[in-house]
């Protein structure tokens, strides 16, 4: 079945307005952004939300900007705003990296940052990303807003830190010094989801990394943080055997499932060199040696 | 004996061959084509399929009340209903049965089981979840080679005197005893288990119907794009007892076919019965998942092959092959041939001998073995061919090209009598090997790939080369369903010059439209804009078999340049009496027919035209009227052929396949519109990348199908396809009017091979061990390969 079952559908004007919406329609409804992970499941019966809370006319939510040492990006920035932003490119370069790889231009035309943190999807690339740079995230309920960090955000598979009758509103990741970031992934297709993909961010101060996150997609039933590099990392001086080191401990780490995407060895082996792949990028960019 | 002519460069606007831009393409460009959804007649009702989510289940009720309680369903059908009409069952295209809708049990995951009518498509599909159907799950087959195990679940317990899975017995070609001596004489022998996987020809636009039956009238109206639509009206009158002349089929614009739409599908007689019953039109379209998990799938073949060389030279080949045909035989090909034309290879090379043996299983996977973009089956056979001469030419330790190169049929051995009794037309493989490589620079290659090992870097160099047998076929050999492969063409020039074709065969993106009206034009001289192609609608056009084995152009396309020709035979006839002369004292010129000696002297098509319709006087006895018709019987099948060669370089560490280059260079005789047949090549070399890379229809152990939507169905982008280099060698047919032969599906079978070819020569500079990679080389069964795990997939 590619066909949605019905449901009702309403258009919010503001994010008071769409709490309200949810409040009014209780657990049952679902807020829409890009549609692009929504609409596939509703097509094929995976999600039957009874009505849906339309919030493509946020423009409020859309935007990146900086507010001193903080980057802000609205929930309703869309993926192409992302991949074209000359802000992100100069502070978190791995923005651009994934952006080149999700979906297709159709699909980050219209998906946004958001939709992709609160599909919680483990497949999906800007969870790792934003887990990679520890960003913290802005959610808006009933009782007010309430800042949570990147860690605290995935509760399992498909499920967030973000309750029913909330809204995401904002991404907030603190610009350091010595920053450098990359992401990597490898994919069966241009425009399809990863078979694993490493996000990784360093911050290189006086010749030795100050700190490091590093975070995998499809690579887990959830986004895989991999703590165990950053320890290792922090405090030495960059190095090649360092990231291959990295790349085993990520590796081992790892929690991948088979599936039509490859068996569980090769995916290990995959985020081996990814990890080894992204710590060497993001750390050359810190360095201002890339090409 | 081949003869290797220089096509002349086109003028800017040909009047006849030549490089021209496609007269359907404007429609389609600004999105304005008709295809089967943008149809809508009034007072038009929806059907809705609901399938089964078991391989293999009893079915022990079906409830349908919820579902008639949802406001706007007028009815649902099942079997039951279906049995009163006798068409719970029907005919396959190759003399199975197969349930139109299921009865006693499913067999496959996707089958249908009820069809639901209602007022609107949404209501349609919103009924299926209401209709209870008690299932009681049966143990299940997807392994085609498991399948005549002793344990294995029988399928189909609906066929009297069926004991086990055989679908086919084994059928055989060739020569065993001689085989057999080959083998025993030779100097090298390679063994290998090939395996073709399940693909999917994916069409963009789905299989569906509008069916309009008048009950006043009796006259039933069927909108649908197929590709044989005078053989599905055929079927219908046979199967349905409908009558054939109250039937008109109408295909309009398809959004692709490639095999897929030959057969005619259960939903098709779902959505006539409704239609009849109702006395309303009905409407049904499948959404994309129904498509890939219940049409036709392609290939699906199990090859044990062995090869053998003696004295440097390719000597004999041995196949034993078990094909999946899902849970019917509904596989394309002519009666005679129940493997199709796979006994085709033996290739391109002059073997001392070779055997073939082919059987064919039931499992509970969805029917198919539609010829993809394929002359049935050869695509199997090419791929199969083209990877043993590669183990062979590795395990010999000469170069695949050398290999080829001295194995080939030479030019003066055609007409070329093949060991598993082919008669190759005409060809000169050598001289198209050669432009290959000069486009590849194939020494080079190799240089640049030594130097790349030295550095741990895996790159590849993979070489095909194929013979197809095309244009089916031969009155004498070839029939489906009992109808001969032959097709019909019907001209009428109008008294202003102008002129419409109709033609049997129909598009379905192929460019009918510009390459028909160039033949007329080159026969006749009238500019191509000014012809007419009618296609696709049984009402209009004559009867055919339809388009598809790269069937247009040697059987549609001889008719319609013979029928030109007998208008320019009559033209000449009115001519003489125009110019007061002798007809054998005229001469033509393309466009005009004058006095020999006297070139001033002469008369156009067009004032030919006006003269057949006017009053003036016409030749004693000769009816007025500037119109000819014409069946064509295809004497042989034409014979394309092509050298591919293929660049890939592997990531040693991720194990991604990128294709870098791919030089393609065909020769299918005289091109007529050298663009559009540049195009067909783009497009069939991207569905191989993917077919090489990607694409797969995989089934879990209980026979869930694993790629039922396009995010698990992957085909090929434009990221994936590098820029193509096309070359080209012209060795015309030496009994096609035109000297032209097919070529629409020549890179979807030569791709393959040479990509996997390829894959596997890169793999080899790493990894010498590695001697055959399955298809799809997706990253993951890639690395597999480089641990020395490669498998075929499931
Ligand atoms: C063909 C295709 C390929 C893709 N490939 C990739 C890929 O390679 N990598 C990748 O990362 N992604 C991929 N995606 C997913 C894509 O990035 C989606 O756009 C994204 O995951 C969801 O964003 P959206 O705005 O469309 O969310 P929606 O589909 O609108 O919503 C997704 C979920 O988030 C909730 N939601 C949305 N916004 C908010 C909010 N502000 N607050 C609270 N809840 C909210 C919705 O209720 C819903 O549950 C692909 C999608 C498609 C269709």
């Amino acid at each position: 079945m590619q066909t949605p079952a019905p449901c009702g559908y309403e258009r919010a004007t503001s994010v008071d307005g769409a709490l309200a919406a949810l409040a009014a329609h209780g657990p049952t409804a679902r807020l829409i952004a890009g549609g692009h992970s929504l609409l596939p499941m509703m097509k094929l019966r995976l999600a039957t939300p009874e009505h849906l809370v339309d919030i493509n006319d946020l423009d409020e939510l859309a935007y990146i900007e900086r507010d001193g040492d903080v980057i802000r990006i609205g929930a309703m920035t869309r993926h192409v705003e992302l991949q074209r932003s000359a802000l992100l490119a100069e502070h978190f370069a791995l923005f651009a990296d994934a952006e080149a790889v999700i979906a297709d231009p159709v699909v980050r035309n219209r998906g946004t940052i958001g939709g992709s943190l609160c599909q919680a999807d483990p497949g999906e690339d800007l969870s790792a990303v934003c887990a990679a740079i520890k960003a913290d995230v802005v959610i808006r309920g009933p009782a007010g807003e309430r800042v949570v960090s990147m860690d605290e955000f995935h509760v399992g598979p498909y499920v967030t830190a973000v309750a029913d009758g909330e809204i995401l509103t904002e991404i907030r990741v603190p610009i350091r010094p010595g920053a450098g970031s990359a992401h990597e992934k490898v994919e069966r297709r241009a425009g399809d989801f990863a078979i694993a993909a490493a996000s990784a961010a360093v911050w290189v101060g006086g010749g030795t990394f100050a700190d490091v996150g590093l975070a995998l997609a499809a690579a887990g039933p959830i986004t895989v943080d991999v703590t165990r590099v950053g320890e290792l990392l922090r405090g030495q001086p960059p190095g090649e055997e360092l990231f291959e080191a990295a790349g085993a401990i990520a590796a081992e780490d790892c929690m991948p499932m088979a599936d039509t995407r490859g068996p569980v060895d090769y995916k290990r082996h995959l985020v081996g060199v990814l990890t080894k792949r992204a710590l060497r990028r993001a750390t050359a960019r810190a360095l201002q040696q890339e090409a | 004996m081949a003869t290797t002519v220089e096509q002349p460069a086109s003028p800017e606007r040909p009047i006849g061959f030549g490089r021209l831009r496609r007269k359907e393409d404007a429609r389609f460009i600004r999105g304005q084509g008709t295809y089967l959804d943008d149809i809508r007649l009034p007072g038009m009702l929806h059907g809705a399929i609901l399938r089964s989510p078991f391989a293999h289940a009893k079915i022990n009720s079906i409830d349908t009340s919820k579902a008639l309680e949802l406001d706007g369903v007028a009815a649902v059908v099942t079997a039951k209903d279906l049995e009163t009409l006798g068409l719970a069952w029907m005919p396959t295209i190759s003399y199975d049965t197969q349930a139109v809708l299921a009865g006693d049990k499913v067999r496959f995951q996707g089958q249908e089981v009820a069809f639901v009518i209602a007022t609107d498509e949404y209501v349609a599909r919103d009924a299926l979840p209401l209709i209870e159907v008690d299932y009681e799950p049966l143990p299940v087959v997807v392994d085609a080679r498991k399948a005549l195990d002793p344990d294995a679940p029988l399928i189909r317990d609906d066929k009297p005197g069926q004991v086990d899975n055989l679908a086919t017995p084994t059928w055989e070609a060739g020569d065993e005893e001689a085989a057999d001596r080959a083998f025993a004489e030779a100097d090298v022998v390679v063994t290998r288990d090939i395996m073709y996987p399940r693909c999917h020809p994916a069409p963009m636009e789905t299989c569906g119907m509008i069916a309009d039956f008048d009950p006043k009238t009796g006259q039933l109206d069927i909108y649908n794009g197929n590709q044989a639509p005078h053989v599905h009206r055929t079927v219908y009158a046979h199967v349905a007892g409908l009558p054939e002349h109250m039937i008109r089929i109408m295909c309009n614009d398809i959004g692709g076919g490639f095999g897929n739409k030959v057969p005619v599908y259960p939903g098709y007689v779902c959505t006539i019965a409704a239609s009849i019953v109702a006395g309303a039109p009905v409407k049904w379209i499948e959404d994309r998942s129904e498509h890939l998990t219940s049409t036709g799938f392609a290939r699906d073949y199990n090859m044990h092959a062995s090869i053998c060389a003696k004295d440097g030279r390719i000597t004999g080949l041995e196949v034993d092959v078990i094909a999946d045909h899902g849970a019917w035989d509904s596989t394309a090909q002519p009666t005679k041939f129940p493997a199709g034309f796979f006994h085709i290879c033996s290739g391109s090379y002059t073997l001392d001998a070779s055997h073939v043996k082919v059987k064919a299983v039931y499992t509970n996977k969805a029917a198919g073995g539609v010829a993809y973009r394929c002359s049935f089956r050869i695509t199997e056979a090419v791929y199969m061919v083209e990877r043993m001469v590669d183990a062979l030419a590795t395990e010999m330790g000469v170069d695949p090209i050398e290999l080829r190169m001295r194995s080939f049929i030479a030019p003066e051995q055609f007409p070329y009598e093949t060991t598993t009794g082919w008669t190759y037309d005409s060809g000169n493989y050598a001289e198209t090997m050669k432009v290959a490589m000069e486009i590849a620079d194939y020494e080079e290659l190799r240089r640049e790939q030594a130097a790349k090992k030295e550095r741990g870097e895996l790159m590849g160099i993979g070489v095909a080369f194929f013979t197809e047998g095309v244009g089916a076929g031969p009155r004498k050999h070839m029939d489906i369903l009992g109808m001969s492969m032959n097709d019909g063409a019907d001209l009428r020039v109008h008294p202003s010059g102008k002129a419409v074709v109709s033609i049997s065969c129909q598009t379905q993106g192929q460019g009918h439209e510009t390459t028909f009206a160039q033949i007329v034009a080159e026969e006749l001289g009238i500019p191509p804009e000014d012809i007419e192609v009618r296609h696709g609608d049984t009402d209009k056009s004559p009867y055919g078999l339809g388009t598809y084995g790269s069937r247009s152009t040697p059987v549609s396309g001889a008719a319609v340049s013979l029928v030109s020709r007998k208008v320019r035979d009559k033209a000449r006839l009115i001519a003489a009496t125009m110019l007061e002369t002798r007809p054998e004292d005229l001469a033509w010129e393309k466009g005009r027919w004058f006095v020999k000696g006297d070139p001033e002297q002469g008369a156009t098509i067009e004032d030919i035209a006006l003269r057949a319709y006017s009053g003036e006087e016409l030749p004693a006895g000769m009816e007025g009227g500037l119109d000819a018709q014409i069946v064509y019987d295809p004497p042989n099948l034409t014979y394309p052929y092509g050298a591919y060669i293929c660049v890939v370089d592997i990531d040693p560490e991720t194990a991604q396949v990128k294709v870098r280059r791919f030089i393609a260079v065909d020769d299918c005789g005289v091109r007529i519109n050298p663009m559009i047949v540049d195009g067909q090549i783009h497009g069939g070399l991207a569905e191989g990348i993917g077919i090489a890379l990607m694409e797969l229809i995989s089934f879990d152990s209980e026979g869930n199908c694993l790629n039922s939507s396009f995010m698990d169905y992957l085909i090929p982008t434009a990221m994936e396809c590098p820029e193509f280099e096309l070359g080209m060698t012209v060795t015309p047919c030496p009994h096609h009017p035109l000297g032209a032969k097919g070529v629409g599906e020549s890179p979807n079978v030569g791709s393959p091979p040479a990509i996997v070819n390829a894959v596997i020569d890169a793999l080899r500079q790493g990894y010498p061990e590695v001697d055959h990679i399955d298809m799809p080389c997706t990253p993951d069964r890639v690395w597999a390969a480089m641990q020395g795990r490669a498998e075929p997939p499931q």
